[in-house]
């Protein structure tokens, strides 16, 4: 309007010169379906370039760390599959790594090995949801669909394993709940053998697709200052040419035995994001083969039977004391030595870490939950800056967020 | 590995007497006692300081003790991605201390103290932008103090006559159920049924 009629709010519009524009703003989310859950954006925005972008996080807030301080520590694991719900096991890992700091516990090496190929397959199950979804974020529609159906599939190796899908509540201080049958390890296998070919086929769709790179090229270039300003970690820091991993730098279960390759990205950008995690997911399976041939040899018990794991259930028929145990391990629950340890893991978003703070009593004190997407997510205003409206779904997809551990 | 800590933590005392209270190894990561006042500037030197290179900040957190007279520990956890190493800084601070924000030396802190402003209640001078981050809109307290209950105080529904969502405070069918799981073998001190009897006998 150049005439010089008034607005709503009282204001005059300058009739002559250049006409004076006021900021938009606008609300991105919370029920915005490339929000990836319930993110509210607060955009300014100057005509379609983003000025400012406050995000509202905790609309996903449990209270996990308030609930956990009155809970026993194996009580307390099945929240851990609650926050990130994409890879569930992985957070389970940090915590159990925290627990067999503070006690002192040595896993056994049959229980390390599932460990570190459920983790991989988490891996595999993260990468493949957010680099579909992220494509399905910048107009791809297929890729979804094809990720999904190898979703399912290592879903169900989840449900053989643990007997839930999602929800695992598999590993336990101490080791891993239940043993895998051979013939789980067959199968999974034989997925291993066959998932690369179908990993060509969503590489085919996206990694030359014009409108992919349209959308993905030159988008939220993250530089090594800004990783180490604003505590990236994960692909997010290796984007920027920083070679850091922890299964690598900080070996945790037997990683060290392991040959794989950490893809490190030239650019910075989305479309290197989505090269590495391509990647990553083909040296996860190779992991995930590995770790199957050493799983073979490794027979063995899969818990470090203890004061932290329950009794075989062939003692407990014989003995009074194993029931005894069982009855005040799962009512009672063990107790954990004070003091305050930090274990983290590299999980597939970049870092999780857990702070726990013993009493010695049967709950932990304090637990502080780390979550890679929290660092990355307050960062998007600094990526987001001078791009379009139109990138910013591209830069949550790229981010990796799950507001599960977000909010926690 | 601890022998690189104990070295490290040996320097860091050696270069920074005034900010270094107290430091320890224990399970294999170094802890630093530090004081608020000098909390600002011992970051910035162990994020610069070569043989150091904090430069990734992990974590803040805050734990509280309610039965002590500096109530909270507020906990920054560090990262040097060059040095492989991890540290712990630890700052003891009363209720109504105050503690500088360390936002001019990582940008990143920003949303952790906002996090611990939120939970705690402790509040970080100089922060650029303090306001609630993970609790609703308008709400009050902070979750996180052991004196704040796990249920709350309000609870949430939609008012069908209203035709909005409605605060309500917190009622509860049951008690919230807290199980003792302190043993009579272990000390504890069970006042019985019935043993007031013995105390009036004597």
């Amino acid at each position: 309007m150049m005439d010089g009629s008034k607005f709503d709010d009282g204001s005059v519009d300058a009739l002559q010169g250049e006409q004076k524009i006021r900021n938009f703003n606008i609300n991105f989310g919370p029920q915005h379906p490339a929000a990836h859950g319930v993110l509210r954006l607060v955009l300014e925005l100057d005509g379609e370039i983003v000025e400012r972008c406050d995000p509202h996080v905790g609309l996903l807030h449990r209270g996990t760390e308030k609930l956990m301080e009155s809970r026993t520590y194996l009580q307390n694991l099945p929240y851990f599959d609650r926050l990130d719900y994409v890879a569930p096991m992985n957070q389970e890992h940090a915590w159990c790594l925290a627990i067999e700091k503070l006690t002192g516990t040595e896993v056994p090496r049959r229980a390390q090995l599932i460990r570190v190929l459920f983790c991989e397959i988490g891996r595999v199950l993260n990468h493949l949801m957010n680099v579909t979804t992220q494509a399905m974020d910048v107009g791809a529609l297929t890729p979804p669909l094809w990720g999904f159906e190898d979703r399912e599939e290592l879903m169900i190796f989840y449900e053989r394993a643990c007997g839930a899908r999602l929800h695992a509540n598999y590993f336990r201080p101490g080791g891993v709940h239940q043993d895998i049958t051979d013939k789980l390890l067959d199968d999974i296998e034989e997925w291993a053998i066959t998932f690369p070919d179908r990993l060509d086929n969503i590489d085919g769709l996206l990694t030359e697709n014009r409108i992919f790179k349209q959308r993905n090229v030159d988008i939220a270039v993250v530089d090594q200052e800004t990783v180490l300003q604003y505590g990236f970690s994960g692909v997010m820091a290796r984007s920027a040419g920083l070679a850091w991993d922890l299964r690598r730098a900080q070996p945790y279960e037997c990683y060290d035995e392991f040959e794989f390759q950490i893809p490190v990205g030239k650019n910075g950008d989305c479309y290197d994001r989505y090269l590495m995690r391509m990647e990553e997911m083909r040296q996860s399976v190779s992991i995930i083969r590995q770790a199957i041939v050493k799983l073979r040899e490794a027979t063995g018990d899969v818990l470090a039977r203890g004061k932290l794991t329950p009794p075989k259930r062939s003692d407990m028929k014989t003995s009074m004391e194993s029931l005894i145990h069982h009855f005040k391990l799962y009512t009672e629950g063990f107790h954990v030595p004070a003091g305050e340890v930090y274990a983290a893991v590299e999980a597939p978003k970049g870092e999780f870490g857990v702070y726990l703070v013993a009493d010695g009593t049967n709950q932990p004190y304090r637990a502080k939950i780390r979550a890679p997407g929290y660092a990355h997510l307050q960062a998007c205003d600094h990526l987001s800056k001078g791009h379009q409206l139109a990138d910013v779904a591209a830069i949550i997809g790229t981010m990796d967020i799950v507001f599960g551990e977000i909010d926690r | 590995m601890s022998d690189a800590l104990n070295e490290l933590g040996a320097l860091i005392e050696a270069k920074r007497t005034d900010c270094v209270l107290a430091w320890d190894v224990t399970f294999g990561e170094l802890n630093i006692d530090v004081a608020p006042s000098n909390l600002l500037a011992f970051v910035e030197f162990l994020k610069t300081e070569p043989t150091c290179k904090f430069s990734t900040l992990i974590d803040i957190t805050a734990v509280d003790y309610p039965e002590r007279s500096k109530r909270f520990d507020v906990v920054y956890h560090f990262l040097s991605m060059h040095q492989n190493q991890r540290v712990r800084l630890r700052v003891s601070i009363r209720e109504e201390d105050m503690v500088p924000s360390i936002t001019p030396v990582h940008a990143g802190a920003n949303w952790f103290e906002r996090e611990v402003f939120d939970m705690f209640g402790i509040i970080f001078t100089d922060h650029p932008d303090l306001r609630r981050l993970l609790t609703d809109y308008g709400f009050r307290g902070h979750p996180l103090r052991k004196d704040f209950p796990t249920t709350g105080y309000t609870e949430v529904r939609y008012d069908e006559e209203l035709k909005r969502v409605v605060y309500e405070p917190v009622d509860l069918v049951q008690e919230y159920r807290q199980f003792d799981f302190m043993s009579p073998w272990e000390g504890a001190n069970y006042i019985l049924p019935g043993d007031e009897k013995q105390e009036e006998a004597k």
